[in-house]
């Protein structure tokens, strides 16, 4: 994915132009044979996505209205209306903390591990010895499962065992309870999941950069532009549709975050977030499948008011272009 | 097409790229022919299948012992498919509606007459007439649901009470403590002593409830266990907040932190004799070497309310249920009716010496120590609990009660609005 | 050039870094290294009185990894192919042909990548519940309970991401490249299968390094969807070293590794090829 910065090498650029508007008139030219296949290319995976994705995403909005607790066919479901999230504003104590803590998860995740991820990148983007070296260890967090990730981190940090405190040397004499305070144990999930996020980040922006064109940064220099000053008006602005892809990615890590916590402390005291809560419901005995529909709801309401307004910007851009 | 040539990407990639596709393709037939071949066994009636949660190696031996015992005087086959044990009860209510094996381990109390009502399990009347000689009338009830039938047998059974190390307590000249006050004594003596009075865990979410009960069966009897549980009771009632203002007392006397610690851990500090008590199933004792299990003793909850003395027990019964539609029912009958032997429950007992067999012509010479006071403490009692998330529905166990008790522990002097909490719960989650 | 204080001062910094981010890894690899009775004895934060490998081999046999590596490796890599195939023609079509639904067939996809597992896992489960297979595809003959579902639904699922990213990077490709090829006679599918998916090489091996780490990662779709303790995937089989009453966390540690090993031997190996994908573009100009 990473590279999607960086086209192959034309085997002759002509003007973009001609070649968009020579686009279109194939489009209308495709034989009927050419069109059959091109249906046949885009309807069997879209189908599949629909059929698994869509349908039973929409089935969840319908259950968020009902009460059931997911045993029996659908006559046994009762229909309840915005009664759920009625309650679950109300009356529901784990809501605004997880409402509150996924904010937060979100904001730290699009903050420090994307300047992080920037900065390593810019770094490392240069004819640097041990340059891949430094990249693989950077990266490495990423391919590990954010349940093996909490796992990692409780040894680091239990109190009297774990690796900080006795770095701290605070272990025997006042061990600070770093995922059982729940007033900073949130803080210390987000280190360990923005220890992970945070390769990632980087090798995307590193592929954006490597698609800058040197010459414009000398182009730059030579104007006597600083290195700042280069920076951000020649490298970030090329950098801006990696920023998307980085905002989706980043977006759909922070409202999927579920794993690491539930490895820890299955998601309470403190670490309570919306997924955690949906699985709560809808997994395992309990089986509320209309409240924790109606939960997965909001959740996806936030992912989709935080990303669609973006993507329609964007892409209506690239339509227009 | 010989311009391509030029591009900068090598045919090679394009074979690569196939070979992995095929290769992928060839992969993804595997899982069908391995299919093909135990399809062919299911179907065939010599063969039980049996769903195990006992997923730990030491128990999972234990309960293949067993099985393989059945097989060979029954000469049945049962295949036995195991799930580990939270994962199996995460997904309880989808295995029971989707392929369920035809007989399957689960835990008497609500949870499993709720199955019942819904037609997710089968009817075990039936073998409960030839089994019901072996337990205990108590027993029976516990596994009959409110149509009057039984839809469980009962298997094995481990009492909750408070534990300690007989040796740590006879050098420092402690004595079982009989009431409330004698315990906040005792507590008191030992934190004089540099000793953690309690050892407390709530990591899990689950132990905490263990202190509840024995504190609400023992403040407000039997009678109100089942009620609250059932959600007759208001959580926001005088009794509940009693219990509460009696755990709050006794809060100081429990190891800090217990939000960040598991059970084990805390096990752990009794082990090392840096706690005095610790209160938690007799499976405590796994934490313990074999050598040191001999040690170990419990008590009883200590009385708090006279009226109710110490007539409850919470004891947790795990058994085996029949499913809805067993493919082989002749053969599931025959697996439970041996599982309800004393035979079969000494097999696995042999390998975990924690908890104690449910039949009552079961021999218990074998026991160790813990085993026959955990035996007798069980005889001995009027009333058995299942325990808090057993007893209840689900929906209110795993989310509000857990929570609740979490958020007791956190700030035990939000009583009040934390009980209001888990009032407004249990009544959206019991009128649903 | 090379005794710029600069340079030296940057190479501290990364150094540095570089260790704080594998320190954690580290510190789990000491523990597993460890014997329970000396971590108990001594504590974690000591020197170790001995290392040994004990603990992999026993975690290698207690949870039966082989047995779930293969599960994984059965489900991970038809996925990993089939949803690179069709993710790959959808990108092909909706970036290199313009008709009506395109923006909203790409919105489709692109959404879809964000709906969280728990918005879609109980419709799911009904539906394949309700989903008869043939026998020979699944020993339940139904989706549920098969690794053919698990398959499908990855597919399903990871396809968003997929069709998003090639989608962006075959925008990229020259129109001319295609057009020669149709010039030459060549239609649609040929394009496609000739001349675009060779040039995503890139993109593909990096879109399957990270779909890889994911799909082989995941045990959401596993817990829900089967039922079989026997065809669990790898990441739920370390429960299995996770007693409910006995933890022994060097022994965890060690699994956990074990565990993670295919993930950091395909990043390891297919490490050239993705950073390979990362420079193509740097040798403009």
């Amino acid at each position: 994915m990473t590279a999607l910065q960086s086209p192959p090498e034309p085997a002759g650029t002509t003007e973009p132009s001609s070649s968009s508007r020579r686009t279109k008139r194939r489009a209308t030219a495709l034989a009927p044979r050419d069109k059959l296949i091109l249906g046949l290319m885009l309807g069997i995976p879209a189908l599949v996505h629909i059929a698994l994705v869509w349908v039973p995403a929409f089935g969840s909005v319908v259950l968020s209205f009902s009460s059931w607790d997911g045993i029996g066919g659908f006559e046994d479901i009762e229909w309840v209306g915005f009664q759920n999230y009625v309650d679950i504003f109300t009356r529901y104590p784990r809501f605004w903390p997880a409402f509150q803590h996924n904010l937060i998860w979100l904001l730290f995740l699009l903050v420090i591990p994307t300047v992080a991820g920037l900065l390593l990148a810019v770094l490392l983007d240069r004819q640097l010895r041990f340059g891949r070296l430094y990249q693989s260890a950077l990266y490495l967090p990423m391919v590990l499962s954010l349940a093996l990730v909490g796992f990692i981190w409780q040894l680091i940090y239990q109190p009297e065992q774990g690796l900080l405190n006795n770095v701290l040397g605070t272990a025997s004499t006042d061990p600070v309870n770093w995922l059982g305070d729940p007033d900073i144990n949130l803080y210390a999930v987000l280190v360990a999941a923005g220890w992970r996020h945070t390769g990632y980040i980087m090798l995307l922006y590193l592929a954006g950069l490597k698609s800058v064109d040197p010459a414009l940064k000398e182009a730059a220099a030579l104007d006597g532009a600083n290195a700042w000053q280069t920076f951000f008006r020649v490298t970030f602005p090329v950098l801006k549709p990696v920023n998307v892809v980085v905002l989706v990615v980043t977006v759909i890590e922070g409202l999927r975050a579920f794993d690491i916590v539930y490895v820890i402390n299955k998601g309470r005291n403190g670490l309570e977030l919306l997924s955690v809560l949906v699985t709560d419901n809808i997994i395992g005995e309990s089986s509320r499948i209309g409240w924790g529909s109606a939960l997965a709801v909001i959740l996806l309401l936030i992912a989709l008011g935080v990303i669609i307004p973006r993507l329609f910007q964007v892409f209506r851009e690239e339509g227009r272009s | 097409m010989t311009s391509f040539s030029a591009s900068p990407h090598p045919l090679m990639g394009r074979r690569a790229l196939l070979k992995a596709i095929i290769a992928g393709a060839g992969i993804a037939a595997v899982p069908g022919l391995a299919a093909c071949g135990s399809d062919s066994g299911g179907t065939a009636t010599d063969t039980v299948s049996f769903g195990n949660n006992l997923s730990d190696q030491v128990p999972k031996d234990a309960i293949t012992a067993v099985i393989n015992a059945f097989q060979s005087e029954s000469g049945l086959k049962v295949a036995i498919n195991t799930k580990q044990h939270e994962q199996y009860q995460e997904q309880i209510n989808n295995y029971l509606q989707g392929k369920p094996d035809d007989v399957l381990a689960w835990f008497a109390g609500y949870r499993m007459r709720f199955f019942a009502e819904k037609g997710l399990t089968g009817d075990l009347s039936e073998v409960w007439s030839k089994v019901s000689g072996g337990y205990e009338p108590a027993l029976k009830e516990a596994s009959t649901a409110s149509d009057g039938k039984q839809y469980l047998i009962p298997f094995t059974q481990y009492p909750w009470g408070v534990f300690y190390r007989k040796s740590v307590w006879q050098q420092r000249g402690y004595a079982v403590p009989k009431t409330l006050d004698e315990l906040v004594g005792l507590s008191t003596k030992m934190q004089a002593d540099g000793l953690v009075p309690i050892a407390f865990a709530q990591k899990q979410g689950w132990p905490g409830m263990g202190t509840f009960d024995q504190l609400n069966f023992r403040i407000n009897g039997y009678q109100f266990h089942v009620d609250l549980m059932a959600g007759k009771e208001d959580w926001q009632s005088p009794k509940v907040k009693e219990v509460f203002d009696t755990w709050k007392r006794l809060l100081p006397f429990h190891q800090e932190n217990a939000l960040g610690r598991e059970w084990q851990e805390a096990a752990q500090s009794l082990q090392q004799g840096k706690a005095g008590m610790f209160l938690l199933g007799s499976f405590v004792a796994q934490q313990f070497k074999a050598d040191e299990r001999e040690d170990l003793d419990f008590f009883p909850y200590p009385e708090i309310n006279p009226e109710h003395g110490q007539d409850t027990v919470e004891a947790p019964i795990d058994g085996y249920m029949m499913s809805k539609k067993p493919a082989n029912a002749a053969g599931a009958a025959k697996l439970l009716e041996y599982l309800s032997t004393p035979a079969a429950q000494a097999t696995y007992l042999k390998s975990d010496p924690t908890a104690v067999a449910t039949s009552n012509k079961a021999d218990t010479s074998g026991y160790n120590s813990l085993q026959k006071k955990a035996a007798q403490v069980i005889k001995e009692a009027a009333h058995i609990t299942q325990f808090l998330d057993r007893d209840t529905d689900p929906r209110f166990a795993s989310d509000a009660a857990t929570n609740g008790l979490n958020a007791f522990i956190q700030n035990p002097d939000d009583i009040d609005s934390i009980l209001k909490g888990m009032a407004d719960q249990a009544k959206t989650i019991f009128t649903e | 050039m090379t005794f710029r204080p600069g340079r030296i001062l940057l190479h501290v910094f990364l150094v540095l870094t570089c260790l704080a981010t594998l320190a954690p890894l580290l510190w789990a690899l000491y523990a597993s290294l460890r014997t329970y009775d000396d971590t108990a004895r001594n504590g974690y934060f000591s020197i170790a009185e001995s290392l040994t490998f004990d603990n992999f081999s026993t975690a290698w046999t207690q949870a039966d990894l082989p047995h779930y590596y293969l599960n994984t490796l059965i489900v991970t890599l038809p996925a990993l192919v089939l949803v690179l195939l069709l993710s790959s023609m959808v990108a092909y079509g909706v970036s290199r042909f313009s008709f009506k639904f395109n923006l909203a067939l790409l919105m489709l996809f692109t959404a879809g990548n964000l709906l969280p597992q728990q918005v879609i896992v109980t419709p799911l489960y009904r539906l394949y519940l309700l989903t008869p297979v043939p026998g020979w595809l699944s020993d339940s003959e139904l989706l549920l309970d098969s690794q053919f579902g698990l398959v499908l639904i990855h597919v399903a699922f990871q396809s968003g991401f997929c069709v998003f990213v090639l989608s962006n990077y075959m925008k990229t490709i020259p129109h001319e490249l295609s057009e020669a090829a149709r010039v030459d006679g060549a239609g649609v599918f040929r394009q496609y299968w000739q001349v675009i998916l060779p040039l995503c090489r890139p993109a593909l091996a990096a879109l399957a390094t990270l779909e890889f780490t994911w799909i082989y990662n995941d045990f959401l779709w596993a817990l829900v969807l089967i039922q079989t303790g026997d065809k669990m995937p790898i990441t739920s089989a370390l429960q299995n070293l996770k007693g409910t009453f006995f933890v022994d966390n060097n022994l965890v540690a060690a699994g956990s590794l074990l565990v993670a090993l295919p993930t950091l031997v395909v990043f390891f190996v297919l490490q050239r090829q993705f950073i390979g994908g990362l420079t193509l573009g740097a040798t403009k100009g």
